[in-house]
């Protein structure tokens, strides 16, 4: 299979097919609420529509997001090849409705109608000592991305300090002001410590975790616990409906930071939440979620 | 119990209405989003008049397939955040006689006066069910904007069957999403004491 061609595959799967430990977190979620409330309703709707998305193969939602990708390669491989493949998968993808053109010139206001601008789709590489090619990407839409956010500890109107206490209060303060306009249930991604750009790096890759998949540290992993209970008492609900979940789950990670610094980063992911990985070994080419 | 209505909505129709009320909506709706929004303020423009009478806007920015014989479809079409008209909102629904807003997130009081004023309801349509509404969207009658707003922010004259909605404003005043945020912002107050 061609490089372009097993792209354009890993963006229609990430545009139509939910992965599974995400879907499972929504039913569990339908499970949860009342009968007869607009939470149950929604989670009914939202499950009806990965189903039917996955069936017709056709966006789950319409806003197929920013093109995020992560590029492992192996030493000797050139950057140029990926950059050239993807924008031709791209503006293939888009031709074929598994992506709305999201790419606008912000100086003109004209939409580019390709997926393809400048520096769009974004690409993160890494080089490592495999042999093979990971390719992982993440479709985020505007809606969610809107509502995330960054912190600069300490927060006087918070009174939040600069340790796990003040992290926790300002990670409730951004669910609070997200309330259901990022399509909640939510999934947070927090970046701790950094720069203003690296704390925010961190926080996306956060959503490459699975459902349920705990930090190593225990003071972390039981951060992150306790957070999503907490956060689920808020009554936010899906949609911001009202109701018993708002959140599907909190990743943390945390890096070194300047003595002056203390920033929290907050990425907020929607409940169709997008990410699919490629790999190439040996031109073997397979997918996972 | 589920309200079945369809456009064109009168006044008195549309201001039964109350939060929480589960509405299917059928008829004629139109598509506009931020660009859309800002050029009906500043420029008022005539052509979209007659489809937003006593219609709907939808805020959305869909994907399409233009079809062989030249029509188009739409394949994933879900609500977007509708905040973002805000400064606009309540000028259009008055300026173009419209009875209802459909989007997600809610909007606040300048839009809430406007429901209250010119007699509209705000309308959320489940965020992220791409699929699931464009499945609903029956027929593309027109396009405006299309060439110079691109697909997502042109005005698309679409009509609907069966729309699933809930009523989260009434043109009384009332809002699900003020009452939300008033009891979360309680629940976050007794967590940050902690």
């Amino acid at each position: 299979m061609e490089l372009k061609d097993a792209i354009l595959e890993l963006l229609r799967r990430a545009a139509t097919d939910l992965p599974p430990d995400i879907e499972n977190a929504l039913k569990k979620a339908y499970e949860r609420e009342d009968e007869g409330t607009p939470a149950k309703a929604v989670f009914k709707t939202i499950l009806k529509n990965v189903e039917l998305a996955r069936k017709q193969s056709t966006p789950i939602c319409q806003d197929t997001g920013s093109l995020i990708f992560y590029i492992d390669f192996p030493i000797g491989d050139e950057e140029q090849k990926y950059r050239k493949a993807i924008a031709e998968a791209a503006e293939e993808a888009t031709k074929k409705q598994y992506l709305r053109p999201n790419a606008v010139n912000p100086i003109t206001g004209k939409n580019s109608g390709t997926n393809v601008g400048i520096n769009h789709p974004y690409i993160h590489f890494h080089q490592w000592d495999k042999s093979e090619v990971r390719i992982r990407l993440l479709l985020k839409g505007g809606g969610s991305e809107n509502v995330g956010t960054q912190y600069k500890l300490p927060d006087a109107s918070l009174k939040a300090g600069r340790d796990l206490k003040g992290i926790r209060k300002v990670i409730i303060d951004a669910v609070l002001k997200a309330q259901g306009k990022g399509c909640s249930p939510g999934t947070l991604g927090i970046g701790i410590g950094g720069d203003r750009v690296t704390s925010y790096i961190l926080s996306k890759e956060q959503f490459f975790r699975k459902m349920g998949e705990r930090h190593p540290e225990k003071e972390i992993a039981e951060l992150e616990l306790s957070l999503y209970e907490e956060l689920n008492q808020l009554g936010i609900g899906p949609m911001g409906f009202g109701g018993k979940t708002t959140v599907l789950d909190v990743f943390i990670d945390y890096q070194h930071r300047h003595p002056a610094t203390f920033y929290v980063a907050i990425s907020y992911n929607c409940w169709a939440f997008r990410r699919k990985t490629l790999t190439i070994k040996n031109g073997e080419v397979s997918y996972d979620d | 119990m589920t309200i079945k209505l369809k456009t064109p909505i009168s006044e008195e129709e549309i201001r039964k209405l109350k939060v929480g009320d589960e509405v299917l909506l059928s008829g004629i709706i139109v598509t506009a989003r931020d660009q859309a929004h800002k050029l009906m303020v500043e420029e008022k423009p005539d052509f979209i008049r007659e489809y937003l009478k006593e219609s709907v806007i939808y805020h959305c920015g869909p994907v399409v397939r233009k079809n062989e014989d030249g029509s188009w479809s739409f394949v994933s079409a879900g609500p977007t955040t509708s905040i973002r008209e805000e400064p606009y909102q309540s000028e259009v629904i008055c300026e173009y006689n419209v009875r209802g807003v459909i989007g997600k997130g809610g909007m606040g009081d300048k839009t809430s006066e406007g429901l209250k004023k010119c007699g509209a309801v705000y309308f959320h349509a489940v965020g992220g069910a791409g699929t699931l509404i464009a499945n609903t969207v029956k027929k593309v009658v027109k396009v405006f904007k299309l060439e110079e707003f691109g697909t997502p922010e042109a005005f698309w004259v679409i009509e609907v069957e069966d729309f699933p909605l809930v009523v989260t404003m009434d043109s009384h005043g009332s809002s699900l999403h003020k009452e939300v945020l008033e009891n979360s912002t309680k629940a976050a107050q007794e967590l940050l004491v902690k």
